[in-house]
């Protein structure tokens, strides 16, 4: 870990780095122990995923990083300054579940709808719209309203957003979670090759296990009762892999270790 | 998945129009109304008969019962001559016209309706942004209306009328107008204020938090996020309101002894037994609100088009 100085060289902070966090949840029932001491550093550039059954507090660390649920306890900063900071300089673009496009607003307005709340020129606005929707391949459906599109595109153009913003971290919550596998297989490509040209650091939650060894270069093996850490895998494959290495033996190990992790970690007692 | 030119979507074809229905309803209810007032007003008519010393045949019974000056149930006919006399056969600035006491209503229940919009919207805002204000203050405005309306209009017309005229120096008129919107403002808040809050309140949780990962201000989340998603609730609570804000208006022209408006032409009309004007005046104003609820509701469905969620 670097110094608590926000005041240190951007550059040189990790994207992120977690020492000994914890959050409880107060309920009705009593507290619920949703992550229990979480030990973890992102490197900037890295593409690392967080998996594990649900109910093990994946997307509730995702939302500690960025700032939509607060730790009870532990350290953690991003880009080496607390995340309510980082949410404030909008230093991450965040990818929900579903698409969470406005109905109301149009394929090209929807992505321009950070850019006007950041206080963007019209011209700036238009070009990183165009920009953005041409990296997900949706070139020609600006004027297109959400339920015109598929599940599929309709995720594309969320993530589109999320870069529109210019982030340095991609946070991404189950993105592809609710479509089918072709086209998970498709757009997880897709992601690869953006992660790649764009260079950024992406946070990325699922919880198939294909899916995270496939993307990942660090993979986070989590657990629920209480949510914490149980392995974490470094993945070396090239920065440039296509879907047929998920049938090479080393992928295969790495599935086989995830694998192993998630069964050691997860109690079916109950 | 390659990029397509933008094609038109199909439409379903339109479900028929309803005027058919809505033609044969009608006529039944003529045909009800015809035999209905026939049988109210036999009575009468046979007095008269006989008071005149004549007995009359079957058919002049019932062309009588249909042609009375002061019957117990006017004929159709009847009503839609007396709305025609005095509506385009009266100039419109005489006291006789029907349009100019239409008017007298429908000016007070656009100023109510609109302050009601007013003071709705900025109710449902501060109760949706401040928590302590969706406690302390929504039970009030529930409460507000559990108060019947008949028993606060007297109330607040003769007082305010009498605060504004005598007091504050305002006009006769101008005193009455605006006791008259105050009540249709006291009608409209309501509906307004509750459509709005469940409105402003309906962005899902993940779209809420969206505008938080943009660290967007409340101003830009109100106007960008919760104002567009509650238009479709605005519209719907907008219908109730105008129309209840037409009734608040007719409602305050009851106790003033107000000499014009709608609510004026019905109690002269019972005062003195002209059922005629009675009902050409209860005509007018359903028409009037006909007319106010249904360009609402264009206005909602132009908005509705204009965001693209119609389909």
């Amino acid at each position: 870990m670097t110094g608590e100085g926000t005041s240190g060289k951007k550059s040189e902070s990790p994207a992120i780095a977690i020492a000994g966090l914890s959050l409880v949840f107060n309920t009705n029932d009593g507290p619920v122990q949703a992550l229990s001491d979480i030990d973890l550093e992102v490197k900037r550039g890295e593409f690392v995923s967080f998996i594990g059954p649900s109910g093990c507090g994946k997307t509730t660390l995702l939302r500690v990083i960025a700032d939509l649920e607060q730790p009870t306890g532990g350290s953690i900063t991003v880009n080496g300054v607390s995340p309510e900071e980082a949410r404030l300089a909008r230093a991450y673009g965040y990818v929900f579940q579903a698409a969470a496009l406005y109905p109301w607003r149009t394929i090209a307005r929807n992505i321009a709808l950070p850019l006007e709340i950041m206080g963007l020129t019209r011209a700036d606005r238009e070009k990183r719209v165009a920009d953005n929707l041409a990296l997900v391949d949706l070139a020609g459906f600006e004027r297109k309203y959400p339920w015109q599109l598929s599940g599929g595109m309709q995720q594309r153009a969320s993530i589109a957003r999320a870069l529109a913003v210019e982030p340095e971290l991609l946070l991404m919550d189950e993105p592809f979670g609710a479509l089918d596998e072709i086209v998970r297989d498709h757009l997880n490509e897709k992601l690869l090759r953006l992660w790649d040209r764009t260079q950024k650091t992406v946070v990325f939650v699922t919880h198939s296990i294909p899916e995270a060894v496939f993307l990942s270069t660090k993979i986070v093996v989590m657990s629920p009762r209480p949510g914490r850490v149980t392995d974490i895998i470094e993945c070396g494959f090239p920065r440039h892999r296509s879907l047929d290495i998920r049938e090479t033996p080393e992928f295969l190990a790495i599935a086989a270790r995830v694998r192993a992790g998630l069964r050691a970690g997860h109690s079916y007692e109950d | 998945m390659t990029a397509l030119a933008a094609t038109p979507h199909p439409l379903p074809a339109k479900p028929k129009g309803k005027l058919v229905p809505v033609l044969v309803v009608t006529l039944a209810l003529i045909a009800l109304w015809y035999v209905g007032a026939y049988f109210m007003n036999a009575t009468l008519a046979r007095d008269a008969f006989l008071r005149a010393k004549k007995e009359p045949t079957a058919s002049e019974l019932l062309l009588a019962t249909y042609a009375m000056d002061r019957p117990l149930l006017p004929a159709p006919h009847q009503i839609v001559a007396e709305i025609w006399k005095s509506t385009a056969l009266t100039p419109v600035t005489s006291k006789k016209s029907l349009v100019y006491h239409s008017w007298i209503t429908l000016s007070a229940t656009l100023a109510g309706f609109l302050s009601g919009a007013l003071l709705g919207l900025i109710l449902a805002a501060a109760i949706v942004h401040v928590p302590s204000l969706d406690r302390s203050l929504m039970p009030w405005v529930i409460a507000s209306q559990t108060i019947p309306i008949v028993a606060i209009a007297p109330m607040i017309v003769v007082v305010g009328y009498n605060l504004m005229n005598g007091q504050m120096g305002f006009s006769t008129d101008t005193s009455r107008f605006i006791a008259k919107a105050l009540i249709s403002t006291y009608l409209s808040f309501f509906p307004i204020t509750v459509g709005l809050v469940k409105g402003l309140r309906s962005p899902d949780t993940i779209l809420v938090d969206l505008m938080r990962t943009y660290s967007a201000n409340r101003w830009q989340t109100f106007w960008k996020l919760r104002m567009p998603a509650a238009l479709p609730f605005l519209f719907a609570s907008m219908q109730v309101a105008i129309a209840i804000s037409l009734v608040g208006a007719i409602v305050g022209e009851l106790p003033t002894g107000a000499s014009a408006g709608i609510g004026a032409r019905l109690l002269a009309g019972s005062y003195y037994g002209q059922t005629v004007q009675i009902w050409s005046a209860l005509i007018a104003a359903s028409v009037l609100a006909a007319l106010l609820v249904w360009m609402v509701s264009l206005g909602g469905t132009a908005v509705v088009k204009r965001m693209g969620l119609a389909r």
